[in-house]
């Protein structure tokens, strides 16, 4: 049967061309939900092992249909982090970025009549523009971390890692404080959920 | 004491939940039942052979070579919607992780606030506005999320699907957001290309007859026969089927959401996703912007990653396999989630400079995969060295 199927996938080349394919996953973002110090601060704050401490998520905003668009909420357990108008900037290029790639328009028109011409044969060479995008998404959420998030000890996920679901935000403990029990928060954390 | 495992390639795809099966190393994804696939292709393979084979050669020579010609390029355009409407992701959710699943869960425990013992808990519903227009979101036990709208669970494939439409056993895939345009063409392509041979078999019968009589072109031909049967019986459905879609398009609706009767009309509620206006939702379900599967079918899990040999004295090395076959709500990321957890009790432990089983978890986890930048190389040698000196 796989040889069957394998031999009509090479002759017709009617494979569908996932986004993620051969590539490695992004390189660092997926591994810090385990609790990898934030490779941005340097190695004395490393030393004092701050630990994830929780998630917060930012939910989709349906108000405009199924369109990928997150809620611009300033969530409470981000209050004393980061300041309201960085967050805020954040999910709001977020959103300017998903608008760009789900626009029905000229372009999106003829890239779909050009796929359709050619039986979609050529998105096996071919880039689609949401893909472009996407990849733009993944620099600016890497972009972000660095400058804004890793300093504060918070981390952004890429929205596409989760399904675009949801935007996770992590929270990693402070590094000030209670260097002698993070086990203590960790599990009292979890405990709380 | 130093053991080292090497643990072969695993890709993501071998640990997806849900019932799909998986092709040529998770490129391709279908549903588990395949038969009525196959039987779709044998149909349409069979029946494009004994055209080519039976009718073609008279045709090309007593009409027009092009009738061939169009032919072939019609059978390849039909075949390679049916391949990519067959082998693609149709727009799977991926389930949500522990974290996310326990925050919903706080939610809506929030929500609803006390209920008293012995009482049903409310229904898992939210309600969101949408373009005016009150949409309610069901919670998805299975998947634990609240499905996005127009999102629906497949039972037979076990994975919530966006823009979920029905799942079609011809094409042994469900149809969703991702394959509803190769859906649709397959269905006209596959209608014109029945229209055609059904066209040409009667225009060939009737030809020979001319010449050479109508029995005898029969016991010449014995494939127009069969030929003719099946697009009769085909043209029925399918075109039907097209008509259908066609019509639903030009509503911006689905299958799932006409059946169930949602935007029906009655208590006046309507389609909140339709423009009003046949060519906007014809260029949106059609014309749209191509959208990426979100499911990392092809990236590789924690697995491959060489564990190091282990730093204590630890003569007990925890086999590769024991920590995927220990889910805690089994999704595509568990094996991370769960040394993540592990790993957060491990640095506590070497803290506390206690020693235990688990220690050996940390070196994997800190040993960041082969795109890793020089940075987290350095930050994981020196957690290494941190748990050999306690």
């Amino acid at each position: 049967m796989s040889l069957f199927l394998s031999s009509l996938c090479i002759s017709l080349l009617a494979l569908p061309h996932p986004f993620f394919s051969d590539t490695p996953p992004l390189p660092y973002l997926s591994y810090y939900s385990l609790s990898l110090p934030p490779q941005f601060h340097n190695l004395q704050e490393l030393r004092q092992s701050p630990s994830l401490a929780t998630k917060v998520f930012i939910q989709r905003d349906y108000s405009e249909g199924t369109v990928c668009r997150f809620q611009i909420k300033f969530p409470s357990e981000l209050g004393s982090r980061i300041e309201r108008t960085l967050f805020e900037d954040t999910v709001k290029t977020l959103n300017t970025y998903y608008a760009e790639a789900e626009k029905v328009g000229g372009q999106s028109y003829m890239e779909g009549c050009l796929a359709c011409a050619t039986a979609y044969f050529i998105f096996l060479c071919m880039e689609t523009r949401y893909e472009k995008v996407l990849k733009k998404i993944s620099g600016y959420i890497q972009e972000q971390n660095e400058k804004i998030y890793a300093p504060r000890g918070l981390l952004l996920t890429d929205p596409v890692e989760r399904g675009m679901r949801v935007i996770e935000v992590s929270v990693f403990e402070d590094r000030g404080s209670s260097g002698s029990s993070p086990s203590s928060n960790v599990s009292s954390g979890i405990s709380q959920r | 004491m130093s053991a080292v495992m090497i643990a072969r390639k695993v890709r993501k795809w071998e640990k997806l939940p849900g019932k799909n099966s998986f092709c040529c190393d998770g490129r391709v994804m279908m549903a588990r039942q395949k038969g009525v696939f196959y039987l779709t292709v044998f149909l349409i393979v069979g029946t494009c052979s004994l055209f080519f084979a039976f009718e073609c050669p008279y045709l090309a020579t007593h009409l027009s070579p092009a009738i061939p010609v169009f032919a072939v390029v019609l059978f390849l355009f039909v075949m390679a919607m049916l391949l990519r409407t067959s082998f693609s992701d149709p727009g799977v959710l991926p389930r949500a992780l522990p974290e996310e699943a326990t925050f919903i869960e706080m939610e809506i425990e929030a929500a609803n606030g006390n209920v008293p013992a012995g009482q049903r808990p409310p229904p898992r519903i939210r309600n969101v506005q949408i373009n005016g227009q009150i949409v309610k979101l069901k919670y998805c036990h299975t998947c634990k999320i609240f499905r996005p709208p127009r999102a629906s669970h497949c039972s037979i494939c076990d994975n919530c699907v966006d823009r979920f439409d029905h799942h079609c056993p011809w094409v042994g895939n469900c149809v969703g957001k991702r394959n509803y345009r190769y859906f649709y063409l397959f269905t006209l392509s596959l209608s014109l290309l029945t229209i055609y041979i059904f066209t040409f078999a009667i225009v060939h019968v009737v030809m020979r007859s001319v010449d050479s009589g109508f029995v005898k072109t029969l016991q010449d031909t014995p494939g127009t026969v069969l030929e003719v049967l099946v697009c009769f019986f085909t043209l029925w459905s399918v075109v039907g089927l097209t008509g259908f879609h066609s019509y639903l398009i030009s509503l911006n609706q689905t299958t799932n959401e006409d059946i169930k009767g949602s935007w029906s009309g009655k208590n006046r509620l309507q389609n909140p996703y339709s423009h009003k206006n046949i060519v906007k939702n014809c260029c949106e379900v059609l014309c749209g912007p191509a959208y990426p599967s979100v499911l990392d079918r092809r990236g590789l899990t924690q697995d491959d990653l060489p564990v190091p040999a282990s730093t204590a004295a630890q003569s007990n090395p925890v086999p590769q396999t024991t920590k995927t076959t220990a889910p805690l709500i089994p999704n595509e990321h568990t094996p991370d989630d769960a040394k993540s957890s592990i790993a957060d009790s491990a640095i506590s432990h070497a803290e506390k400079g206690s020693p235990s089983p688990k220690k050996e978890k940390p070196p994997t986890p800190a040993k960041v995969p082969p795109l890793a930048s020089p940075e987290t190389d350095v930050e994981a040698s020196i957690i290494i060295a941190k748990e050999k000196a306690l």
